[in-house]
C-alpha cells in the first residue's frame, strides 16, 4: 500500500470547497459527526447549567422562562441535531458504503443534499437561541404552544426542515443497501450495523412525514389561526398528542436501532467471536422497528383516552421488550468462548449493556398503566429515558467513535485514558441518573424550574438532597466526556499517524480487512471481492496490528 | 419492605395505593433478577473469557445459538410481562372505576392555580392558593377535572392519582382516602413560566369536620373592611403569582407600579391607551385580554363570575393602598 496522499480521503481532494461540495460519503459523514458534535456539547452544556440550577429548590440565578427555554433547548437539540442524525448521518454515512464494498452511497448528491437541509435546520434553531429561545418543551403540546409568545415558529420549522434530511438520508440507506452489495454478500452476510441501519431508514421514511404534517399544521395555526389543536380554534390539543407521538415513539427507534447495531459489531470484534444469534438480532430489529409503530398511546396514558385505548397500548408496549430482550441476551452471549480484549470501545459496549438494560427495564414499569399513572411526567420518566437515550445511544455512539476513529482518521488516540474515561462515563452516568429513579418515584415532577412551593417541607428538603446528588455526579459525567473526545482530538496531532495497513482490533468487516486506514477516496483501491463474513473468527485468523507510520 | 416503601414512595393514603406499590414491587424484583443475570453473566464471561497476556490470538469456537437457551430467553420474559400486564390493568380497572356513592367534586386548572368547587351547598371558587382541597376521609370521592386556558394535569402522589386537565372535555378521577392529613397536590403537565408554583395542598379530615366546614366556610369575609378583604384576596385569589407588590415585574405589571401611575396613563401593546382609575382596574380584571399592558404577555384568564362586586371593590381599594404605604 504506497504512501501517497491520493490514496487518503482526508487529503485528496484537497481545499476548503472540495468539502463543501463533496460527494464523498465518508467526508459528508464527518461534516454530521463534526455538526453533531457541536451541538452535543451545546445541549451538554445546557444540561450542566440546568442541573446546576436544580441542585437548590430555588431558581438561583435564571428567572423561570430561562430554565423552561433551556430544557426545550436541550431535549430539542439533542434529539433532532445530535442524536437522529449522529449515528445515521455520520457513522452510518462513512461506514455503510464501506460494509457493502460500494463505491459510494446510491445517491451521493441527494446525500449531500440532506446534509445541506440539515444545516439549514440548524441555522434556524441557532436563530431561535439567539432570538431568546423557546419554551413549550420539545413535545410541544398543545394550546400552550399555539399560545406562548416565544418563537415556537423559527423551531419547528427547523425540525421540519431537518425531517426531510432525515427521510432522504434514509431513503438513500434503504436504495444502497438495495441495490450496491457486492458480488456474493447476500443479506444474511451482511454486517449487523447495516441491518440496523436498515430498520432505522424503514422507520425514518414512515415516520418522519407525520412530525413534518404536524409541525406545518401547529405553524399554520399560529400564523392563520386555522383550527386544529387550539380548543378555542375548534381544534382538539389530544390529537397533537397523537400526531406527535406516532412520530416520536418510533423516533425512539430511529435513536436506538443504531446504537444497536454498533454493539452488534463492537462486541464480536473485540471478543473475537462469532456473534450469537445472528438471525434473531437481524430479526428482532426489524420487528422492533415495526412493534414500535403501534405503541404511541403509552405516552398518553393520563390524557383520558379510553380505557379500551389504554389496555391496548399497554398489552402492545409489552411486545417491544421480547425482542430486544432477545438481543441483550444474545450480545451476552457472544462473549462465551472468545478473546475478550477490555479496550475502549468494548468498555462502552459492556456500560451500554447494563445501562441500557435498566434503561429497558424500567419500561416495563411505566407500560404497567397502574403504576404508570403514578410515575407519569416525573423524574422516574426523565431516568428511564435518559437510560435509554444517554446511557443507551449516546454510550454506544462514543463507543462506536471509539472503534471506527483508527477507520476514520487513521491515528490511535491514548487508550488508557480513553479507558479512564469510558469508566468515567459509566460511573457519572449512574451518579446522575439513578438518584432521578428515586426522585420520580416520591412524585417530583418534571419540568420544574424550582421546587421550593411543595406545600411540604419536608418534601423540598427530601428532594433537595436528591437532586444536589444528582448534580455533583453530572459534573464527573460532562468532565468525563468532555476528555474523551479531547483525546480522540488529540490523537489527530501532526506525526502520529498509523501505517495505512493497519486493523487495530483485528476485525473481520469489510472495512477493516479491505480497504486502509483512512480509506481511499473511492473506498478501495481494486474492486473489492467478498472473501469471508463479517463474524468469521471461527475460520479467519487476522491479527491486530498497531503499527505507527 | 415497610421501611423501603417509606423511603420508595410518598405516603400510602388512597384505597389503591398499596396495590401499585405492590405492583412496583413485583416488577422490581422480577427487573432485579433479570438485570442480575445480564450483569453477572456479562462480567463472568468477560472475564473467563479475557484475552491474557501470553495468550496466542487464535481462531476461536463457532458456537452461535442454543435451542434451549433461545427459548428461555423468549418464554421466560414472556410470563413476567404477562403477569405485569394483567395485573397493570386490573389495578387500572380498579381506579378507573368510580364507586357510585362518590361525592363529587369540580376542579378547574388556570394558569396557575386550581379552584375547587364543591358539591351542593358547599363553597364554590375557593382557589388553591386560599384554602387547602378539603375533603372527608373514607369516602369516595370524585373528582370531575378541565382547563380554562393550556393543558394542566392534576396530581396528589400519596394517593398514586394523576389525570390531565384539558381546556376542551372533562376527564374524572377519583380515590378514597384512608388517613387523615395534609398532603401536597402538583401540577404534572408543563403549562409555563409559573408551571412549578402551580402546587396545593388537599386536607382529609374527619366526615363530621368535613360536613361542619361545608356550612360554615366563606361566610366570615362579609366583616372584613374593604382593603383588608382585598389583600386577603390579593392572595387567595392567585394575583399574587403573577402581580408584585414590590414594583418589579413578574408575569404581569406589579400592583405598587400601578397604584403609583393612578391617574397617569398606560399604554397597551395595541398602541391604545387609558387613564388608571376604577374602572381601568375593574376592566383589566373581568376582562383581561382587551388591555394588554405593553411589554406583558397577555394570559390572564378572566375572573369575570369568580369576583363578586363587592370583591372587585375590595381589589381596587387594596391597590389604592399600596401608593400610600410604599410613601410612608
Amino acid at each position: 500500500m504506497s504512501d501517497n496522499h491520493q490514496n487518503n480521503y482526508l487529503t485528496y481532494p484537497k481545499g476548503i470547497m472540495s468539502w463543501l461540495l463533496t460527494l464523498d460519503h465518508k467526508r459528508i459523514g464527518l461534516m454530521y459527526l463534526f455538526g453533531g458534535m457541536f451541538f452535543f456539547f451545546l445541549a451538554g452544556a445546557i444540561a450542566l447549567i440546568m442541573r446546576y440550577v436544580l441542585a437548590t429548590p430555588e431558581a438561583d440565578f435564571i428567572t423561570n422562562d430561562q430554565y423552561n427555554s433551556m430544557y426545550t433547548l436541550h431535549g430539542a437539540i439533542m434529539i433532532f441535531l445530535f442524536i437522529i442524525p449522529a449515528i445515521p448521518g455520520a457513522l452510518g454515512n462513512i461506514l455503510l458504503p464501506l460494509m457493502l464494498g460500494a463505491r459510494d452511497v446510491a445517491f451521493p448528491r441527494l446525500n449531500l443534499f440532506s446534509f445541506y437541509l440539515y444545516s439549514l435546520g440548524a441555522v434556524f434553531v441557532i436563530y431561535t437561541i439567539l432570538a431568546g429561545g423557546v419554551d413549550t418543551g420539545w413535545t410541544f403540546y398543545t394550546p400552550y404552544s399555539t399560545t406562548s409568545t416565544t418563537n415556537v415558529i423559527p423551531m419547528t420549522l427547523g425540525i421540519f426542515i431537518i425531517g426531510f434530511s432525515s427521510i432522504l438520508t434514509g431513503l438513500n440507506f434503504i436504495a444502497t443497501i438495495h441495490k450496491m452489495r457486492i458480488k456474493g454478500l447476500t443479506w444474511y452476510k451482511l454486517p449487523l450495523f447495516v441491518w440496523a441501519l436498515y430498520g432505522t431508514s424503514l422507520v425514518q421514511i414512515t415516520a418522519t412525514p407525520v412530525i413534518a404534517i404536524t409541525m406545518v399544521l401547529l405553524i399554520l395555526e399560529r400564523l392563520l389561526g386555522i383550527g386544529i389543536f387550539d380548543p378555542a380554534l375548534g381544534g382538539d390539543p389530544v390529537l397533537f398528542q397523537h400526531f406527535f407521538w406516532f412520530y416520536s415513539h418510533p423516533a425512539v427507534y430511529i435513536m436506538i436501532l443504531p446504537a444497536f447495531g454498533i454493539i452488534s459489531e463492537i462486541i464480536p470484534v473485540h471478543s473475537r467471536k462469532k456473534v450469537w444469534g445472528y438471525k434473531f438480532i437481524a430479526y428482532s430489529t426489524l420487528s422492533i422497528a415495526f412493534i414500535g409503530f403501534l405503541v404511541w398511546g403509552h405516552h398518553m396514558f393520563t390524557s383520558g383516552q379510553s380505557v379500551f385505548s389504554q389496555i391496548v397500548f399497554s398489552f402492545i408496549t409489552y411486545f417491544v421488550g421480547i425482542p430486544t430482550g432477545i438481543k441483550i441476551f444474545s450480545w451476552m452471549l457472544t462473549m462465551y468462548r472468545g478473546q475478550v480484549s477490555f479496550t475502549p470501545p468494548m468498555l462502552y459496549a459492556l456500560s451500554f449493556l447494563f445501562l441500557f438494560t435498566i434503561g429497558g427495564l424500567t419500561g416495563i414499569f411505566l407500560g404497567a398503566v397502574a403504576l404508570d399513572i403514578h410515575l407519569h411526567d416525573t423524574y422516574f420518566v426523565v431516568a428511564h429515558f435518559h437510560y435509554v437515550m444517554q446511557g443507551g445511544t449516546i454510550v454506544a455512539f462514543l463507543g462506536g467513535l471509539h472503534h471506527w476513529w483508527p477507520k476514520s482518521f487513521g491515528t490511535m488516540y491514548n487508550q488508557t485514558i480513553a479507558n479512564i474515561c469510558a469508566i468515567g462515563v459509566f460511573i457519572g452516568f449512574n451518579g446522575t441518573f439513578f438518584p432521578q429513579f428515586l426522585l420520580g418515584l416520591r412524585g417530583m415532577p418534571r419540568r420544574y424550574a424550582t421546587y421550593d412551593n411543595l406545600g411540604s417541607e419536608a418534601l423540598v428538603e427530601q428532594y433537595a438532597a436528591t437532586h444536589s446528588y444528582s448534580t455533583f455526579w453530572s459534573g464527573i459525567l460532562g468532565l468525563a466526556i468532555f476528555i474523551s473526545v479531547v483525546n480522540l482530538l488529540w490523537s489527530l496531532r501532526k506525526n502520529n499517524k498509523l501505517d495505512p495497513g493497519t486493523n487495530p482490533w483485528g476485525a473481520l468487516t469489510m472495512e477493516w480487512t479491505h480497504t486502509t486506514s483512512p480509506p481511499h477516496p473511492h473506498n478501495f483501491e481494486e474492486e473489492p471481492v467478498l472473501t469471508h463474513g463479517p463474524y468469521d473468527y471461527d475460520k479467519v485468523l487476522v491479527k491486530p496490528t498497531l503499527k505507527r507510520k | 419492605m415497610d421501611r423501603l416503601t417509606a423511603y420508595l414512595f410518598p405516603e400510602q393514603v388512597s384505597t389503591f395505593a398499596q396495590d401499585i406499590d405492590n405492583l412496583f414491587y413485583f416488577i422490581f424484583y422480577a427487573s432485579i433478577a433479570l438485570l442480575a443475570i445480564v450483569t453477572f453473566g456479562m462480567i463472568y464471561l468477560a472475564i473467563k473469557y479475557r484475552f491474557k497476556k501470553n495468550d496466542e490470538v487464535r481462531l476461536t469456537s463457532s458456537i452461535d445459538h442454543n435451542s434451549i437457551l433461545e427459548s428461555s430467553f423468549v418464554i421466560i420474559p414472556l410470563i413476567l410481562v404477562s403477569i405485569t400486564f394483567v395485573w397493570g390493568i386490573k389495578s387500572y380497572l380498579n381506579m378507573v372505576t368510580v364507586p357510585n356513592d362518590a361525592i363529587e367534586m369540580k376542579i378547574t386548572g388556570q394558569s396557575w392555580y386550581w379552584t375547587w368547587d364543591y358539591p351542593d351547598g358547599g363553597p364554590s371558587n375557593v382557589f388553591s392558593t386560599a384554602e387547602p382541597l378539603v375533603l372527608p376521609v373514607n369516602t369516595p370521592i370524585k373528582i370531575v377535572l378541565s382547563s380554562t386556558d393550556v393543558l394542566h394535569s392534576f396530581y396528589i402522589p400519596v394517593m398514586r392519582a394523576k389525570m390531565d386537565v384539558l381546556p376542551n372535555r372533562y376527564n374524572v378521577m377519583w380515590f378514597d382516602a384512608e388517613k387523615v392529613g395534609e398532603y401536597s397536590i402538583f401540577c404534572t403537565e408543563y403549562c409555563g413560566t409559573q408551571h412549578s408554583q402551580m402546587s396545593g395542598t388537599v386536607k382529609i379530615v374527619p366526615i363530621k369536620v368535613y360536613e361542619k366546614w361545608l356550612t360554615e366556610a366563606g361566610s366570615e369575609d362579609d366583616d372584613l373592611p374593604l382593603d383588608e378583604l382585598g389583600a386577603k384576596l390579593y392572595t387567595n385569589k392567585a394575583c399574587i403569582t403573577c402581580h408584585t407588590l414590590d414594583g418589579s415585574a413578574l408575569v404581569g405589571p406589579s400592583y405598587l407600579q400601578t397604584s403609583q401611575m393612578w391617574g397617569q396613563e398606560r399604554v397597551f401593546d395595541d398602541g391604545n391607551s387609558a387613564t388608571i382609575d376604577d374602572n381601568y382596574i375593574r376592566n383589566s380584571i373581568l376582562e383581561p385580554q382587551s388591555q394588554i399592558v405593553a411589554g406583558y404577555q397577555g394570559v390572564m384568564p378572566t375572573y369575570q363570575g369568580v369576583l363578586n362586586d363587592r370583591e372587585l371593590d375590595a381589589l381596587i381599594a387594596f391597590l389604592k393602598t399600596l401608593k400610600e404605604d410604599s410613601e410612608i
